[in-house]
């Protein structure tokens, strides 16, 4: 149980309900919004997504939510991206035709090169942890997640958390100070996914207070 | 390659599970979302929802059935029965489901796959094609026994209305490969000779709709023992396998249907 208030960022593309009770079964307080005064005071923002990258980042723009979300990762503010949302951390994207994100994250998101494989890879597939971190603790390496992806963010060595192999070993999971991001589910990982998420709702409730 | 799944499925009726469940310690053996808590718990990769509903209040019944899930089961599901335009699948995935299944609306209007898959993604379109083998090209005695020079399977009538009636000029395996060109990104394949039988899949089935798709297939219909499950993956090439009765019934879990598929060298999720 963790008392953090953790806000999920409604930008109109995903579906945030599995989220919202995912966090909400492992003790989390959990809301869906993208008022600023929300944002603001959340202890902790989820930014989950599905669709395309481009799209996606158009409508964080209109919103305004790309300047609120850059506020909050330089104040401290845990922020966990999910699956598109991890994508959209990183500085930019060439899925139809390119985009520039929202750059918390150095790197690029390409193609998942899977020659003669099925793309996007759909199912679930064992992460390794490629280092510790207060995201994954308590969960073993290789632990199976759940994916539904045509693209992969291409981190920094230091900023890779966890990889999976489909076709190429790909980076699954990144880190940077208070920035998160996996590509996988883990609204929709069972055990595995509510552990990761109940240790990313402890993390909101030591992080520094939001404002 | 992802790991293969093991999907129960749950035929529900006005929000209520059909078949009966042998599972003790249930508070309600009736309430499809309590069972898939416990699907969930034992190991089970993803769900399918089948409704059968036959009233006007259908697509509430569906979508409530989508949002109980989606609260309390933290795996994938999908929802099949009553999807018959984008709005019924918006309404379902908006309510939490993950894939949409589709099968007599599809054969009625095969558009309906393309106006799902762009506007929802394939990775959320199930194609459900129930098959039946036609009647002048009987089955070869055992999958082991080698076919005759120049005999290549057979060939497998689609039916609708819970196989009592073939959809003219269909085959399986060419509707299969035309609702995955039309946007499916899955196929759910029953056999209506098996369905019911226990006596396993029908392996050339899946095997020839394996091979003439680009996409997984499920294997459905049949499975009365664990050693189905192996062989449905192993000689019939499925990528995941759905099984009713043999978990609803207790006769095993899901958590032993992985054990038995891991001991047979089936990379699955444990």
């Amino acid at each position: 149980m963790s008392d953090a208030r953790v806000l999920i960022l409604d930008y109109g593309m995903g579906n945030l309900r599995s989220v919202e009770k995912a966090l909400e079964h492992v003790g989390a307080r959990a809301a869906i919004g993208s008022d600023p005064d929300e944002v603001r005071s959340a202890d902790g923002l989820i930014l989950p997504g599905v669709g395309a990258f481009p799209r996606a980042m158009e409508r964080i723009r209109a919103t305004g939510l790309d300047r609120l979300i850059a506020e909050r990762a330089a104040a401290g503010t845990p922020i966990l991206g999910i699956c598109l949302g991890l994508q959209l951390l990183f500085e930019r994207s060439e899925e139809l035709g390119g985009a520039a994100g929202l750059g918390l994250l150095p790197g690029a998101v390409t193609r998942l090169e899977a020659p003669g494989l099925k793309v996007p890879n759909i199912g679930w597939a064992p992460v390794r942890w490629e280092r510790e971190s207060p995201l994954v603790a308590g969960i073993p390496s290789e632990t199976p997640f759940y994916l539904v992806h045509s693209f992969v963010a291409r981190p920094a060595a230091a900023d890779r958390l966890g990889t999976a192999e489909y076709g190429e070993r790909f980076a699954c999971a990144a880190e940077r100070g208070n920035v998160f991001g996996v590509q996988f589910h883990p609204e929709k990982s069972s055990a595995a996914g509510l552990a990761l998420l109940a240790n990313f709702a402890g993390i909101c409730a030591k992080a520094p207070a939001a404002a | 390659m992802p790991l293969k799944r093991v999907i129960p499925c749950l035929d529900v009726d006005a929000g209520r599970v059909v078949k009966g469940t042998n599972f003790v310690g249930l508070r309600d053996a009736g309430d499809p979302v309590e069972l898939a808590e416990r699907y969930d718990a034992e190991g089970a990769d993803e769900l399918v929802f089948l409704d059968i509903t036959a009233s006007h209040e259908r697509r509430e019944t569906i979508v409530e059935l989508a949002r109980r899930t989606a609260d309390n089961v933290f795996i994938p599901f999908t929802i099949g029965g009553g999807i018959r335009s984008v709005e019924d699948a918006q309404a379902v995935l908006d309510a939490g489901a993950d894939k949409v299944s589709v099968n007599s609306a599809a054969l009625e209007r095969p558009e309906l796959l393309t106006e799902l898959a762009d506007q929802f993604g394939s990775q959320c379109v199930v194609i459900a094609i129930d098959a039946k083998r036609d009647a002048d090209d009987p089955p070869s005695a055992s999958p082991a026994c080698a076919a005759p020079a120049g005999w290549f399977g057979g060939t497998w009538g689609v039916y609708v209305k819970g196989g009592r009636e073939r959809v003219p000029g269909r085959d399986a395996v060419s509707w299969a490969r035309e609702a995955v060109e039309r946007g499916a990104g899955e196929v759910l394949l029953t056999s209506m000779d098996r369905d019911g039988t226990n006596d396993g899949y029908d392996l050339e089935l899946t095997r020839a709709v394996a091979e003439a798709v680009p996409v997984p297939v499920i294997a459905s219909g049949g499975a009365g023992e664990l050693s189905h499950l192996s062989e449905a993956i192993t000689a019939g090439g499925a990528d995941a396998v759905l099984c009713a009765s043999i978990f609803h019934y207790g006769r095993h879990t899901v958590a032993e249907a992985k054990e038995r598929l891991a001991a047979d060298g089936i990379p699955v999720r444990r």
